[in-house]
């Protein structure tokens, strides 16, 4: 079992919700974030003074999937996040050692 | 000093003499104001005194309907002055978004709470004292028929001339001032008076302790605006620059530049000089940090709402229904708002490739602000003129209060009320056409400016300008500074850092929400 983090661009979440759906991921977690990367954000001027947008606005997206999907979701995240400018985000895929599922106890595999 | 002080109150004593006429009585309940004296002369083909006194002897019924008439003149006048103080009123709402939303949300409580209090502070003090000391020597408004038994006005003598002070009638509009005409005057005085009670909330905002804020409140409200109100509109003595020293129309400001606003701006550069800058506005090499507000649409909502206020701060003050010039005042009043959101938004745009919205606010404020005191004696292309220069001058302003004077105004209101304020006022000085203001603080003829060859009332606008700034800038400087002897006006920098809601007036804005509590 696996767990993909992908922070995306905000406003390509909802592209990316259908076509996760279609190949059939279960379901996913997501929270507002803000954070830099190699860019490290950028200046705008607020009444003639400069101030600097250190955090860019993101959305965090998680899913948990059997380790054999991961490939499948990863290029499904690419195709759907991709614009070709700076700032699209990263995967990271992380192990996950066990699930359980709160309402039944269901573990594991069952518990997807 | 002490000298000079004591000198100024024998002078004072000696010379000091309070007007009293014969002794009117109040009309509680109205129905005795408005009558037949009151259609005399009011239009071209209305009848003179003359005739009223020949014709009325063959003509009874004539003269009974005459007095209907006058009544229904007067109450239409009256139901036009409350509605646009209702409208009025309102803008205290705008204030109160305007700044809430240009200031950050750690704050947004303590803000909107000091807007909103503001009103309540300013209706009471102004009831126990500030409004007698305001209008208790005007001698009735002529349009309201009424009001004559606000007779009492203090003056000294100086020149030969008599100088209006204050007013000594109406305190707690008890006694004789119990009076329909009266109530009404206090109304439309009071929501304006409080619009320069809560501009300085403004430019002091997000560190000012709400004790001392309190305290403030009650001194601007009661004694300081009272007073330079009594010289502008109280029949005081720069009304009557022009009747004493024939300087055109005395210092003449139709709804506010200089006796709301720039009261208002003034005090708040006075406040927010004493105050200091917020913590993290400026670097250690003394240039400044931009603090972006944390909820642009609440505080153009704002803007919104002021403006729509705004027809009734400018139109309503013809004090009078059927003076159809009122639709040449809201019209100016629109135009220079227009061209005050554009310039500003052009200036911006050009020099630093956006057209910055928070300063677009204050240039459409600003616009407004310019256009309260010539928006009668004007007409269109000099109110887009006008408002267009305010528009540039906020843009300049902004920039030389941040980083030449190095005072920390949050939401620009030293610029938009105070340097528009006496803009305003100069304006009218340089521009009144001639078209409106015949008899104007009871000299003869039409408000001429500058341009259309009265240089005397150029000169009244600068000595009310000047002694506006001076007066209101000492008083409020001198006030503040004691004030802080006895309670601090800072709060301390843990709660700053922390944001005053919590401390202040123990509720968070925003709960729901994590904020991002940083110093910047």
């Amino acid at each position: 079992m696996k767990q993909v983090v992908a922070i995306i661009k905000p406003f390509k979440l909802d592209e990316l919700k259908e076509n996760l759906a279609a190949i059939g991921t279960y379901g996913m977690t997501v929270s507002e974030v803000k954070g830099f990367g190699r860019q490290k954000g950028h200046t705008e001027v607020y009444r003639g003074a400069e101030y600097k947008v250190e955090f860019i606005p993101k959305i965090k997206v998680e899913i948990v999937v059997d380790a054999a999907s991961v490939n499948k979701v990863i290029e499904t995240i690419i195709k759907s996040c991709n614009t070709g400018k700076i700032g699209d985000g990263k995967i990271f895929v992380l192990p996950v050692e066990s699930i359980c599922r709160i309402r039944t106890g269901e573990k594991d595999q069952d518990a997807i | 000093m002490k000298k000079f002080v004591a000198l100024l109150i024998v002078m004072l004593l000696c010379f000091g003499t309070v007007a009293m006429a014969a002794e009117p009585v109040g009309d509680p309940s109205g129905a005795n104001t408005g009558t037949a004296a009151d259609v005399i002369g009011v239009t071209a083909g209305a009848p003179s005194a003359d005739d009223m006194a020949t014709l009325g002897k063959t003509e009874p019924l004539a003269v009974k309907l005459a007095d209907v008439v006058g009544h229904n003149r007067v109450a239409l006048n009256m139901v036009w002055m409350l509605l646009c103080g209702f409208l009025v009123m309102f803008m205290q709402a705008g204030f109160a978004l305007a700044e809430g939303g240009f200031t950050r949300a750690k704050n947004a409580g303590h803000t909107m709470a000091m807007n909103f209090m503001i009103y309540g502070i300013g209706i009471l003090g102004y009831w126990l004292c500030g409004f007698a000391i305001q209008m208790g020597g005007v001698g009735g408004i002529a349009t309201l028929g009424g009001g004559t038994v606000l007779n009492s006005e203090f003056a000294i003598t100086l020149f030969g001339k008599s100088f209006g002070l204050f007013g000594t009638k109406g305190f707690c509009l008890s006694g004789e001032t119990y009076d329909a005409v009266v109530f009404g005057i206090f109304l439309f005085q009071m929501v304006f008076m409080d619009t320069t009670a809560t501009i300085p909330t403004g430019s002091m905002a997000e560190r000012w302790t709400f004790k001392s804020f309190v305290v403030y409140g009650f001194f601007i409200t009661a004694i300081v605006y009272p007073l330079y109100a009594n010289w502008v509109w109280g029949a005081g003595w720069l009304s009557q620059l022009g009747n004493n020293f024939g300087l055109g129309h005395g210092h003449v400001d139709f709804a506010g530049s200089s006796v709301v606003h720039m009261t208002g701006g003034v005090a708040a550069l006075a406040g927010a000089m004493v105050l200091g800058p917020r913590i993290g506005k400026f670097k250690a090499d003394g240039t400044p940090n931009a603090i972006p507000g944390h909820h642009i649409p609440m505080a153009l909502t704002g803007c919104f709402i002021l403006a729509f206020g705004w027809f009734g701060f400018n139109a309503g003050s013809t004090l009078a229904g059927g003076d159809l010039r009122m639709a040449v005042v809201a019209t100016n009043t629109m135009l220079a708002s227009a061209a005050g959101a554009f310039a500003s938004m052009m200036y911006m745009w050009i020099r630093y490739g956006k057209p910055d919205i928070s300063m677009i606010a204050n240039g459409f404020l600003a616009g407004l602000v310019a256009i309260t005191a010539p928006c009668a004696f004007v007409g269109s292309g000099v109110a887009v003129l006008i408002g267009a220069i305010a528009g540039v001058l906020l843009c300049l302003s902004v920039f030389f209060v941040e980083q030449k004077m190095k005072v920390d105004d949050p939401v620009g209101a030293i610029s938009v009320h105070g340097v528009n304020g006496a803009w305003g006022v100069l304006s009218l000085g340089l521009f009144a056409d001639g078209t409106y203001g015949e008899g104007f603080n009871g000299v003869k003829g039409t408000v001429k400016g500058l341009f259309y060859g009265d240089s005397g009332q150029f000169i009244a606008q600068v000595i009310g300008t000047l002694t506006n700034i001076i007066f209101v800038f000492v008083v409020m400087y001198v006030f503040f500074k004691i004030l802080d002897k006895f309670i601090p006006l800072r709060v301390s920098p843990e709660m700053e850092i922390e944001g005053l809601d919590q401390s202040e007036v123990g509720v968070t804005a925003y709960p729901e929400f994590h904020l991002n509590k940083t110093h910047r």
